[in-house]
């Protein structure tokens, strides 16, 4: 005994899971099932086993897999997969989430140890990305894609899928901007040196020629780096805006025309360092800004959710079918763990439909033959065949996604800080721009004109333009590293803005699938022993969550094994008759019970007590009830009401609102919308993926976040969830910091206009004040951010 | 003095060199995965195989 409990806490090789059993035991290796044996057995034919010695238990856990890639041999579909295809070679990558350590990468570059006709794999490890060229004449992309399976990598294959739209992001040529001014800007630092300390007479020859060259540096900074802004600052006077891009253009553009003239005309050395530092300097503010998290995305729907092809029987024959030719009428196969693409009536078999995800109700729900099954739900248990009713696009799940709010352009954001503040220091600029020059314009019109280029230059909002992508991104790693991912920048000025808070009930403020069992009774271990070989021939959900409760427990003979949909089990185990299920099967009457799902269980007619289910709660939930001093908090689930008790502790009674359907949850939004509300809505599942558009700040709670999470601005990893309170406090701190350092940029640009305003601005001073405020704005919002977030504990 | 006149298109000219050089890598890919090697590098190679596979 002491020896089977001693195996019992040892780990899978392969996976590092717990291991429940010693049957599956090759080479002194124990694994906790056939999967974990299967790929170690490959690695070892194939002598990859250093796989194992670079990290402890790398793999991924193998028990639940369903190995299905034949609509991998449809031309349609591998027309879409592939990025590349000659009548040799085939390019291809895939995202494989499960890449995440230093095997992982040398195991899938060795792709050609095991099979010769994979020409070239490199992973890119951020992105989980492998990349392949592979003659497809020797290899199919399906035979790939098994081999890739069998050795533990199976590739998150779906419609929309991540790898392809990252590719297809416009390159705007970001880096090479900042290297070509960054290039002219050191030139030209040099060149000017020589002006600023002074040239005696017999020198006065290179003035000439420095003037040239940095007019020449000046030219690719204007056309090439600087060339954004004057677009952007176009476009946005087209559409009436003023926005920071325009005091910048006209910055940009005064800087050079003065350069140039006063270089040509002999009479300054002109501005061309403040010209190429200004480009640098905002070039790389925007290339801050732009975070970009490859693993992550933030715009999935549906399509992501569904599988790519769906096996359709026709004429007795199964074939895959990609999802898009999926029409009504069509019959469909599916099997264990696989979702139904659309609405469809049950034709054969026991389903058993995991909703959790489409409707946030917990429990798999039971179907009859005739049912109508909506698209979305999760069928667990056996092969089920189903008639298509109607199409993809327009099942009752998808249709969602038709709705206005994810059609029409987001116009419920508000503006942020930076956009509202530039149109008016543009106004203010322009203002004393004009009033210098008609000051002066009176008596001495070149003085005049002076002052009017260089109150554009010195107020130039460079740092302004600034302070917001540096606090911003410092923050943004703040909160990346608190497992918590924005989707951009403006997300944080829009989470300070928040007074209401909306939530999901079934997998945002729950844990997902596993429920706290506890039972209420007392059992003897032949007890525990009879139950357990009991619900092990159930596949029901609660028999399985019975199982694992139990651990592993010895087999003995079962004969009478009847199981009543929806009811409960009865059978004789060894000489006991059993009988586990619900009220109605025990007591022969129903009771409704708040509170906890309870399976009770009676044996020989005697009744033993019950197991009670619990909703297990996220931790840190307890924070959640101090956020309602300065929020509004609303419960939102698509669960029944049956925990409303227990929530009580959290949520008024009357915010809390149950079986809702997206629709409904969506429209909820909406309504406190209307009464002037900034809401935030935290939901997971695609029930929820209206709601979370329609909110002001839609963020998806997820355990993993490369799973499939709803289109959301930000999203959250529920380890985090406790540090909520704390994210919403650092994102008003970061709001406040970007406050603060638009006011020490205004500062520097006052002290700059009483120069300019005289019309006597030398570039000596121009070229100081522009790096020093850079260089204030860019310390103070990062250490200001560090701070902020030591503050919170978020550091 | 004439000779700054050379120095200085000389090291215009070597600065375009190195900028040209960075853009060639920019674009041929150099610097899209900036992380994936550094993980490279620190697996062993080959040839290190488990005693039990030692045949090789």
């Amino acid at each position: 005994m002491t020896a089977h409990t001693l195996l019992e806490k040892e780990t899978c090789y392969h996976c590092g899971d717990e291991r429940h059993t010693d049957e599956y035991q090759i080479d002194d290796k124990h694994f906790c099932c056939q999967g974990c044996q299967t790929v170690y057995q490959v690695l070892a034919q194939n002598q990859l086993c250093s796989y194992y010695n670079f990290n402890a238990h790398p793999g991924e856990t193998r028990k639940r897999s369903d190995k299905r890639f034949e609509y991998l041999s449809e031309p349609t579909i591998i027309k879409d997969l592939i990025d590349y295809r000659d009548e040799q070679i085939t390019v291809v990558s895939f995202y494989i989430p499960h890449i995440h350590c230093s095997s992982c990468l040398w195991l899938l570059e060795q792709l050609n140890k095991l099979n010769p006709a994979v020409h070239y794999c490199r992973v890119d490890f951020l992105k989980k990305q492998l990349s392949m060229r592979f003659d497809h004449r020797k290899l199919s992309l399906q035979g790939l894609v098994e081999l890739l399976y069998d050795i533990g990598y199976e590739p998150l294959i779906s419609l929309q899928d991540v790898i392809k739209k990252n590719n297809s992001s416009p390159k705007d040529n970001l880096v090479q901007k900042i290297a070509v001014a960054g290039f002219c800007f050191g030139n030209v630092m040099l060149l000017s040196f020589p002006e600023y300390f002074g040239l005696t007479a017999f020198e006065q020859n290179f003035k000439h020629f420095f003037g040239w060259l940095n007019v020449a540096f000046g030219v690719p900074v204007v056309v090439y780096s600087g060339w954004g802004y004057f677009t952007s600052a176009y476009q946005n006077l087209r559409n009436k805006v003023l926005n920071i891009d325009f005091p910048l253009a006209l910055g940009i553009a005064v800087l050079f025309i003065r350069t140039a003239v006063e270089v040509a005309t002999g009479t300054g050395a002109g501005f061309a360092d403040t010209l190429c530092g200004l480009v640098f300097f905002l070039l790389v503010g925007k290339f801050v800004q732009q975070k970009t998290y490859h693993h992550i995305s933030f715009e999935r729907d549906y399509r992501s959710f569904f599988p790519v092809a769906v096996q359709v029987v026709k004429n007795g024959v199964e074939k895959p079918l990609p999802l898009a030719q999926l029409q009504t009428g069509h019959r469909m196969v599916v099997r264990n763990n696989e979702i139904i693409p659309a609405d469809a009536i049950l034709l054969k078999g026991e389903a058993m439909i995991d909703l959790s995800f489409v409707t946030g109700e917990a429990i798999p729900v039971h179907k009859t033959l005739g049912e109508v099954i909506y698209a979305g739900g999760r069928q667990t248990g056996q092969a089920i065949e189903l008639e298509v009713i109607k199409p993809v696009s327009q099942s009752y799940l998808t249709q969602l996604w038709n709705n206005e709010a994810f059609t029409a352009k987001q116009d419920n954001r508000v503006r942020t800080f930076n956009e509202e503040v530039s149109k008016h220091f543009t106004i203010i600029l322009l203002a004393i721009a004009i009033g210098s020059l008609l000051f002066w314009a009176l008596e001495d019109l070149p003085r005049g004109i002076a002052a009017f280029t260089a109150v554009l230059i010195v107020a130039c909002p460079c740092a302004l333009a600034l302070s917001t992508p540096f606090t911003m991104s410092a923050a943004l790693s703040v909160f990346d590293k608190n497992l918590f991912y924005l989707k951009n920048t403006a997300v944080v000025e829009q989470m300070a803005r928040i007074d209401t808070i909306v939530m999901d009930k079934t997998g945002t403020i729950t844990i997902g699938n596993s429920s706290n069992i506890q039972f209420n009774g007392v059992l003897s271990a032949h007890q525990q022993q009879l139950i357990w070989n009991t619900c092990s021939n159930s596949n029901h959900p609660l028999s399985r969550m019975i199982c694992s409760y139990l651990g592993n427990q010895k087999p003995l003979p079962i004969s009478n094994y009847n199981e009543l949909a929806g009811k409960g089990i009865e059978a004789n185990v060894d000489d006991d008759q059993m009988i586990i299920g619900s009220a109605d099967m025990i007591f022969g009457y129903s009771t409704k019970i708040t509170g906890a799902t309870r399976v009770h269980v009676s044996q020989n007619g005697l009744y033993l007590g019950y197991f009670a289910f619990h909703h297990q709660y996220r931790e840190g939930m307890d924070n959640i009830p101090k956020l309602s001093d300065n929020y509004d908090m609303y419960l939102l689930s698509g669960d029944q009401d049956h925990e409303a008790t227990e929530l009580v502790k959290y949520f008024r009674p009357d915010a809390m609102h149950f079986e809702q359907l997206p629709q409904q949850k969506m429209d909820l939004i909406s309504d406190l919308q209307h009464q002037q509300k900034k809401v935030m809505m935290l939901g997971d599942g695609l029930n929820d993926a209206g709601a979370l558009k329609q909110s002001d700040l839609g963020v998806a709670v997820t355990d993993n976040v490369n799973n499939f999470t709803p289109g959301s601005d930000a999203i959250l990893d529920g380890r985090s969830f406790s540090k909520l309170p704390q994210f919403l406090r650092f994102a008003k701190d970061t709001v406040k910091i970007i406050h603060i350092s638009f006011l020490i940029s205004l500062t520097y640009n006052v002290i700059g206009l009483t120069y300019a305003v005289t019309g006597q601005l030398s570039p000596l001073t121009a070229a100081v004040l522009m790096p020093l405020s850079t260089a204030t704005i860019i310390s103070f919002t990062s250490l200001a951010t560090h701070f902020a977030a030591r503050k919170r504990r978020l550091a | 003095m004439s000779i700054i006149y050379f120095l200085i298109g000389c090291s215009v000219l070597m600065a375009l060199v190195f900028l040209g050089a960075f853009f060639w890598a920019q674009k041929s890919g150099q610097n899209d995965d900036l992380y994936t090697p550094s993980m490279r590098i620190l697996l062993d190679d080959e040839d290190e195989l488990p005693s039990r596979t030692d045949k090789k």
